[in-house]
């Protein structure tokens, strides 16, 4: 189930946890995959265990030219681009009364602006081939809100308008758009958390644990696969039933 | 009709799918080949790729008509 064989894909972000299973798991059901990520030694060293059918490119989301360059350059290497995911993201995390307008910009300019950019730079090559996904990682956050997240939750809530609004535009062209909203995910980040904080979260999750970057991997691939072609413009919540949307 | 409006009334019918005496010099894409936006943005990358040319958006915008198509490419190409 889930071939994508003879498929291309872009994975941002690919050097963190949910990004490196999102690839991985792309990788794994046949896809060629373009990791890209801020730090190229992860990357490399993801890249090394998937083996064959892999690129690395680095690039950083809050230049504008380089971010209209990354899907130009995937496809170039990989010989097409049938697959986004836009899956990189920051936070800068502050009560909302002392937020920066720094703060909020550089989060909104790289996890919105950014996926825009990428989003837009796709349109082409998949209108052209009648088919494309575009996967864009959401948040939980997106749709309850979090204290002090005001910049992080509007970012990742306009995600969603936008990724709605394409999905209308091109759903006629063979092309899905959809977004992955993950709830708690172990990843590198919370295991900085102490067990008193990780007890706190996982009380307020029906799951009564936190997800794996393999559990938002497989919705992502899911949303990729051709069996998914008649989602489009869907958020999928994959977060234990801590928020049921 | 020159060469290059065959091959643009071509790409039209093909893409639009409508006859081809349909296509004349004032008909325009939108209003009277039933394209919608989308098509329109899709007809402006077919026309770069068979003449080996670039529309800017600002140009592709008033490409409205089948005789705009052409006036626009036989200038560029």
């Amino acid at each position: 189930m889930f071939d994508l064989t003879g498929k291309t894909a872009l994975v941002t972000g690919a050097s963190g946890g949910i990004g490196g299973a999102i690839a991985t798991a792309l990788h794994g059901a046949g896809a060629t995959v373009t990791l890209s990520g801020t730090r190229e030694g992860p990357l490399n060293d993801l890249a090394a265990t998937l083996g064959d059918r892999v690129h690395v490119m680095t690039c950083n989301l809050s230049d504008p030219e380089a971010v209209d360059a990354l899907p130009k350059q995937a496809a170039e290497v990989m010989g097409g681009l049938d697959i986004l995911v836009n899956n990189a993201g920051i936070t800068k995390d502050q009560i909302f009364m002392r937020m920066s307008d720094e703060d909020w910009q550089n989060v909104i300019d790289v996890n919105l602006t950014a996926t825009m950019r990428l989003c837009r730079s796709v349109m082409r090559p998949m209108m052209k081939a009648r088919w494309g996904r575009i996967i864009n990682i959401s948040s939980i956050v997106g749709a309850t809100g979090n204290p002090g997240q005001v910049n992080y939750a509007a970012s990742k809530a306009g995600m969603v308008g936008m990724t709605k609004s394409i999905a209308y535009e091109v759903a006629s062209r063979g092309i899905t758009a959809n977004c992955v909203a993950p709830g708690f995910i172990a990843t590198a980040m919370t295991e900085k958390l102490t067990d008193d904080q990780k007890e706190k979260i996982n009380a307020q999750i029906p799951a009564a644990r936190m997800g794996t970057p393999e559990e938002i991997a497989a919705a992502v691939l899911y949303l990729a696969s051709p069996e998914a072609g008649y989602v489009t413009g869907a958020t999928l919540h994959v977060n234990g039933g801590m928020a049921m949307l | 009709m020159s060469d290059v409006a065959d091959r643009v009334k071509k790409i039209v019918v093909e893409h639009l799918g409508v006859e081809e005496d349909k296509v004349t010099e004032s008909a325009s894409f939108i209003d009277d080949l039933g394209a919608d936006s989308l098509d329109t943005v899709e007809l402006v990358m077919a026309f770069e790729e068979e003449f080996g040319i670039e529309i800017p958006d600002d140009a592709a915008e008033s490409i409205q008509t089948f005789g705009d198509a052409v006036k626009f490419i036989s200038e560029a190409a």
